[in-house]
């Protein structure tokens, strides 16, 4: 009887490993590493989006697998190893934490392609991508302006890392050109997503006086809080009106779909080689939500502002630009700063009265 | 209203689920269990807490909800530890985990939906008192009834009965159970209790909080309440002290650095943790050598028959 056991076992086990076979050699298999949960309503829910995208445009011809709530560090380099190892050709990596971690396990596999998001180490088989938010940050930064009665906004940042900063730049570069002595507050939430405190944060910003919030956390709690309260917010990463229906002035919305497809269509179609692509509004790879709740020139400004900034001629980062110790930036990139300058942005720009926590 | 006003109301909202949780938690450990599954319990009460609200439109079925789910995993817990006699650390750690898969898969049909939140009490007359106004009579119903809870655990513990079979078995169980207490069917209620707590201090986020369901929202609060209890050295009245200061130190800390007091905020959002290891350090200095846990806390009971 054991006997028999064991050889029926057996079977199946070869029957199961030739089907296994049969589908991973079919099916270009792509894999998805989520920081926070795919029901974030923010950047994870936007990068499952784009995957969801991904699956409707090649159907059968490939197999998504995604592992979300991985924590950023060491931890996340079993994970990224573990979609490799499963036979994922094409693998993404969606966070800025994500870096070290997949340029390792990208030298272990070199047959594999690695997509990371927001870094700037690539490699043979290592792409990076990240959306220019700061443009969008800037159009922020004028309607901010404009609609501020108290001229005073309120930021709530996750993490002082250049990403971060240079979006808080442009959003004062952009409300400066309305209201040259507008005044930002800032408070980190050491945190991507924490909403009880990113509420918190927004209501200790509505307290000091701040009466439109921005936020590059990623949960809606800051903008249902404006919202309670009777004061405007911009959304981040997703549409978040649902939770501010007169409170959303707009939302700086991540686009990756056409990005990803674009991708795996490479990997598909064996064109696939190490990029580095920075999109932004032109490539809507960093798309705005409706302006609302303004009144109809703030909407005709931010729709110029966008507008100029798609077609080039409009830069956030115009030279000059002049930092708090009030010296200006060397400029290199002609008439505004160099793509590297912003992607390793570490200073704040004259006219934040505060200092980047920890330098 | 005055900035010290919001500051106090901030405060007492961000410290209501830390007060509700560690309570409950405070009851179980009193009587010998180390439950370390609050976060997950908190979470699945988020989860399931929502969802009744948002259903039926009532703020307080779905903190019914959010207690009934939190009791039925703390009985999932309480059928190891207790009937099966596992070890309580690894089965807690386990329920933490099992919780915030469950509340992922429980919040998945929500997510992205609002409910209006918990109306606050307003009395003519007496909340619109300048200053104090608003912090005594203009609360949620959540505030009020987490220091109702409190009082009536302290009562509970030190002026009944009842009470002092429960921190009996949880100081010696052996004894207690020579002495003819069943010791596993009063651990098992103070378990569900704990679990009734934790449910209902994670169905406070969504409900009263920030009105919206999202994985993960519990954000570590449970390993706070934890914390809070040990911090309290297992005192319902230093509890209450405990988690006020908990929750002043994290909205102050967002306070200063909205005022630019230039004081790195990674260390800020470090404060209220270093708090809790000065207070340690404190309390064990006062009395040197003198454990104040529940002397069997975590100890697995099998009654020899």
């Amino acid at each position: 009887m054991r006997k028999i056991l064991i050889a029926a076992t057996a079977v199946m086990l070869a029957a199961g490993a030739s089907l296994f076979g049969a589908s991973a050699a079919d099916k270009l298999k792509v894999g998805f590493i989520y920081l926070g949960p795919i029901g974030d309503l923010g950047w994870t829910y936007q990068h499952d989006l784009a995957r969801q995208a991904v699956v409707k445009e090649f159907g059968d011809k490939i197999e998504t697998t995604f592992l979300e709530n991985v924590s950023e560090g060491p931890d996340s380099e079993r994970s990224i190893e573990q979609l490799a190892r499963a036979g994922n050709k094409l693998i993404f990596t969606t966070s800025f934490g994500y870096m070290e971690p997949t340029l390792k396990v990208a030298k272990k596999y070199p047959n594999v392609h690695f997509e990371h998001a927001t870094g700037y180490k690539r490699d043979k088989n290592m792409s990076t991508y990240s959306g220019r938010f700061y443009e969008g940050r800037y159009i922020q930064g004028i309607i901010a302006a404009k609609m501020s009665k108290a001229g005073v906004l309120g930021y709530i940042g996750s993490f002082p890392i250049p990403e971060v900063i240079s979006g808080i730049n442009a959003t004062m570069l952009g409300a400066q050109t309305i209201n040259p002595s507008i005044k930002v507050k800032i408070i980190w939430a050491n945190s991507w997503f924490d909403p009880g405190k990113e509420a918190d944060a927004a209501k200790a910003l509505l307290d000091q006086g701040a009466d439109v919030i921005m936020q590059h956390t990623d949960s809606p709690a800051a903008m249902q809080i404006a919202s309670e309260r009777g004061k405007l917010a911009f959304g981040q990463d997703s549409e978040m009106i649902k939770f501010g229906p007169k409170a959303q002035l707009t939302s700086i919305m991540d686009n990756w779909a056409p990005y990803y497809i674009a991708r795996v269509k490479a990997e598909l179609d064996g064109t696939w080689k190490s990029e580095d692509e920075w999109g932004g509004l032109k490539s809507k790879m960093v798309v705005m939500a409706p302006y609302t709740n303004m009144p109809d020139d703030v909407k005709k400004l931010a729709e110029a502002t966008e507008a100029a900034i798609t077609e080039a001629k409009l830069f956030p980062f115009k030279c000059p630009v002049v930092g708090q110790d009030g010296k200006e930036v060397e400029c290199k990139g002609g008439d505004h700063l160099a793509d590297g300058q912003v992607l390793g942005m570490n200073f704040y720009v004259k006219g934040i009265d505060d200092k980047i926590p920890g330098k | 209203m005055g900035l010290l006003e919001a500051i106090i109301l901030s405060v007492l909202a961000a410290s209501t689920p830390l007060l509700i949780a560690a309570t409950g938690e405070l009851v179980t450990e009193r009587a010998g269990v180390l439950n370390l599954g609050v976060e997950g319990m908190m979470i699945v009460g988020a989860a399931c807490g929502f969802g009744g609200a948002w259903l039926t439109g009532s703020i307080i079925i779905g903190a019914l909800c959010g207690i009934v789910a939190g009791t039925l995993l703390s009985l999932i817990f309480a059928m190891m530890t207790l009937g099966l006699a596992v070890n309580q650390v690894a089965t807690g750690l386990a329920l933490t985990i099992l919780g915030i898969g469950l509340s992922g898969l429980i919040g998945a049909g929500f997510v992205g939906e609002k409910i209006t939140p918990a109306p606050h009490l307003y009395i003519p007359g007496l909340t619109d008192i300048p200053l104090v106004g608003r912090i005594l009579f203009g609360e949620d119903a959540f505030v009020y009834f987490s220091l109702a809870l409190v009082i009536g655990v302290w009562l509970f513990l030190y002026r009944t009965r009842t009470g002092l079979v429960l921190r009996a078995v949880g100081d010696n169980h052996v004894s207690a159970h020579a002495l003819g207490y069943p010791v596993l069917r009063i651990r098992m209620f103070a378990v569900m209790f704990g679990g009734a707590c934790a449910g209902l201090a994670g169905a406070y986020l969504p409900l009263a909080y920030t009105p919206f369901f999202i994985p993960g929202m519990t954000a570590g609060r449970g390993w706070i309440a934890l914390a809070l209890v040990v911090f309290s050295s297992w005192r319902p009245a230093r509890l209450v002290v405990g988690a006020y200061l908990f929750g002043a130190v994290t909205i102050l800390q967002l306070h200063a650095q909205g005022a630019g007091l230039g004081i790195p905020s990674q260390f800020m959002s470090a404060l209220p943790y270093l708090a809790t290891v000065i207070v340690l350090v404190l309390i064990s200095r006062v009395r040197p050598g003198v454990s104040t846990a529940p002397a069997a806390l975590g100890t697995v009971f099998v009654p020899d028959r």
